[in-house]
């Protein structure tokens, strides 16, 4: 039983082969369907796939572990307009938390400023970002440095004037120079660079402004910038990520108790974390993939459409064939299997052409969004389009099986 | 010994509201190695009757018993299997594939077997040569005369070994001298054991066979053994 289905098949596929070369315009014009369809999908997929990879690697910074206590929301449930109004926290608040706070974790200050000039020498860039923080905020933010060091306590208590800087500030100013223990210029202040960060890539937000970035002392940074009174945020990482709602609980009640918030009011500060920034990015890529893979799936069921197509134009053509076929011994199954065998050659013909296709598109892709064709993508498409030629082949391959012999054998 | 055993058969086709019966009531009986003509006019139900006899079609009612099995109740693909096994088929189209060359047309019923490619490829060839085409095995049948298409056809149908050849208006479609030499073939395969059953409507075609059923209104108005049977010579080299 098992060697006369082998034998249908190895025969089925010469016969499609032989069909199928023998209308070389036709199986093209049918095939370029499923190609556009499998490439449509394909690339969707892999830009979907890079989208979720850049946004991982983005979030990955924050921490999931790391609590950012800020005035704002960041994922708005307040109106903006207030909560601009509200007063900033200051180092002062800061100090209160740190003390106060019972579990062990550490704290860091932020303040920042965008689009500062910095120079060394006769060469200048603009620093994406210059932010104030403590030494803790190695600890906080998670960026190592690659050469070099962070300033320590000592260095943030004395307000010494040391910096480290991100991966662009040192290649745009020193070029292939080691830049450590050479003295830049913010604001005609000298600053010595004894660090510099690892690269952090082009991330979705901001990816660019980490590697344009200078980190100094906090009040180092609000003699050069000036920015004595404003925005402040702080940075907590806890040590152990199971407390993470007593952490917040007790931050919040803190918090209320520093800021003074009178018991009927509501709070006038809030706790974020990266969590949030992934409920956000689910709910909009989910929308954003789902559309998008419906949209690229339909053109690739324009092409199976295309496919049933020809294959009833194929059956039709050939009914005289499938009757002598049948007239001398074929069974039903062994002319539905040529049939199928068919249409799932001409869309593994185009699924294999497209896939050829998007994997250099995939890489065009990589310049922006970091990604790959994964494997699964190409054995997945390649499956789908074989099911997709015996799905759309099915009907037109029934109608064949099923057909009179003495009928089929009178057509003209 | 006895093939095939037909008790009243009959055969009633629905065209549109309107029942056409091609076959009444029919008997006959076919032994092994019987050179049966069948004969009549057009609507006399002989294409029928060949469907019926070569299992491409079942009947309304009655019985056909072909070699013990009940031909009547089978499925599709059960009729496939006797029309692969039992039957050798002669069209008077010669419908060949017209993409394979004649070795592979020839080898068709027996991939249908599942007969294994080397023994298939030997025995499709032999059954070649024996028709005299042992020089057009690789050609196509738009190379082949009508004649040359016909043996194919013979050869094809001569592969399997089967149980009867069904030739329906085997020399329709050639010119006479062909014709006789199709015939004078036919004569041969008879003559070696084989049952041969012909549907014609030529009576010089007819003579060649060793009985006579002849058709009319879909019963059979004579069957009778052929005294003086026609005896072509044997200007074919081989068989």
């Amino acid at each position: 039983m098992l060697r006369l289905i082998l034998i249908d098949i190895l025969e089925g596929t010469k016969i499609s082969l032989k069909s199928l070369t023998e209308n070389k315009i036709r199986s093209v014009l049918t095939t370029l369907g499923i190609i556009i369809g499998i490439v449509a999908v394909t690339t969707m997929s892999t830009a979907i796939v890079g989208l979720e990879n850049s946004f991982t690697e983005s979030i990955s910074r924050l921490g999931n572990d790391v609590l950012f206590i800020d005035k704002f929301e960041w994922f708005n449930t307040t109106d903006f307009r207030e909560a601009r109004n509200r007063k900033d926290i200051d180092l002062d608040q800061f100090e209160k938390l740190k003390k106060s706070f019972s579990q062990k974790a550490y704290f860091s200050p932020l303040k920042r400023t965008f689009g500062r000039t910095v120079k060394y020498k006769s060469k200048s860039v603009t620093a994406g970002m210059i932010l104030g923080t403590s030494n803790y905020y190695e600890k906080t933010s998670s960026s190592i440095p690659e050469k070099g060091r962070y300033f320590t306590e000592m260095e943030y208590e004395a307000n010494r004037n040391v910096c480290v800087i991100g991966k662009d500030i040192a290649s745009g100013l020193f070029d292939k120079d080691d830049p450590l223990n050479k003295h830049i210029k913010l604001n005609n202040t000298k600053v010595e660079v004894i660090g510099v960060l690892e690269k952090q890539g082009g991330g979705l937000f901001g990816g660019n402004t980490l590697d344009g970035q200078i980190i100094l002392p906090l009040r180092v940074y609000e003699k050069i910038t000036g920015d004595k009174k404003g925005y402040m945020r702080i940075d907590v990482k806890l040590n152990d990520i199971r407390q993470v709602e007593d952490a917040k609980a007790e931050i919040r009640y803190l918090m209320r108790l520093i800021r003074k918030v009178p018991l009927d009011q509501p709070d006038d500060f809030a706790i974020n974390q990266q969590e949030m920034f992934r409920r956000m990015y689910d709910q909009t890529i989910g929308v954003v993939a789902t559309a998008g893979i419906v949209i690229t799936a339909l053109s690739l069921f324009v092409g199976a459409i295309g496919i049933m197509n020809i294959m009833f134009v194929s059956v039709t053509e050939r009914t005289r064939e499938i009757g002598i076929r049948k007239a001398i011994g074929a069974k039903r199954w062994t002319i539905l299997i040529q049939f199928l065998i068919e249409a799932a050659i001409l869309c593994l013909l185009g699924g294999s052409i497209g896939i050829l296709i998007s994997f250099p598109l995939s890489l065009v892709i990589n310049q922006f969004l970091p990604t790959a064709m994964p494997l699964n993508i190409v054995l997945l498409s390649l499956s789908v389009s074989a099911l997709v030629g015996i799905v759309s082949g099915m009907l037109p391959a029934i109608k064949a099986s099923k057909m009179d012999p003495v009928e089929a054998l009178r057509y003209e | 010994m006895n093939i095939i055993t037909i008790e009243h058969i009959s055969k009633i086709y629905q065209v549109g509201s309107e029942e056409v019966r091609a076959l009444s009531d029919v008997s006959l009986n076919i032994n092994k190695n019987e050179y049966v003509a069948i004969m009549g006019p057009s609507g006399s139900g002989k294409s029928t009757l060949m469907n019926m006899l070569g299992c491409l079609d079942t009947p309304s009612g009655g019985i056909y018993d072909f070699k013990g099995k009940n031909v009547s109740l089978m499925d599709d693909n059960q009729l496939a299997t006797i029309r692969n096994k039992e039957i050798g088929f002669v069209f008077q189209t010669f419908n060949l594939l017209p993409r394979s060359d004649a070795l592979h047309n020839v080898e068709l019923p027996l991939i249908y077997a599942g007969v294994p490619t080397a023994e298939r490829r030997d025995r499709a060839r032999e059954a070649l040569i024996s028709v005299g085409l042992e020089d057009r095995i690789t050609h196509r049948p738009n190379e082949l005369s009508g004649g040359q298409r016909q043996r194919v056809a013979v050869a094809r149908a001569l592969v399997t070994n089967p149980s009867i050849i069904l030739a329906d208006e085997p020399t329709g479609n050639l010119d006479s001298k062909t014709g006789e030499d199709i015939m004078s073939l036919f004569n041969i395969i008879y003559e070696k054991g084989n049952t041969i059953i012909l549907v014609t409507h030529e009576e010089y075609i007819a003579n060649h066979a060793a009985r006579v059923i002849r058709l009319k209104d879909g019963f059979v108005e004579k069957d009778y053994q052929v005294s003086d049977r026609y005896v072509p010579v044997n200007n074919n080299s081989s068989l």
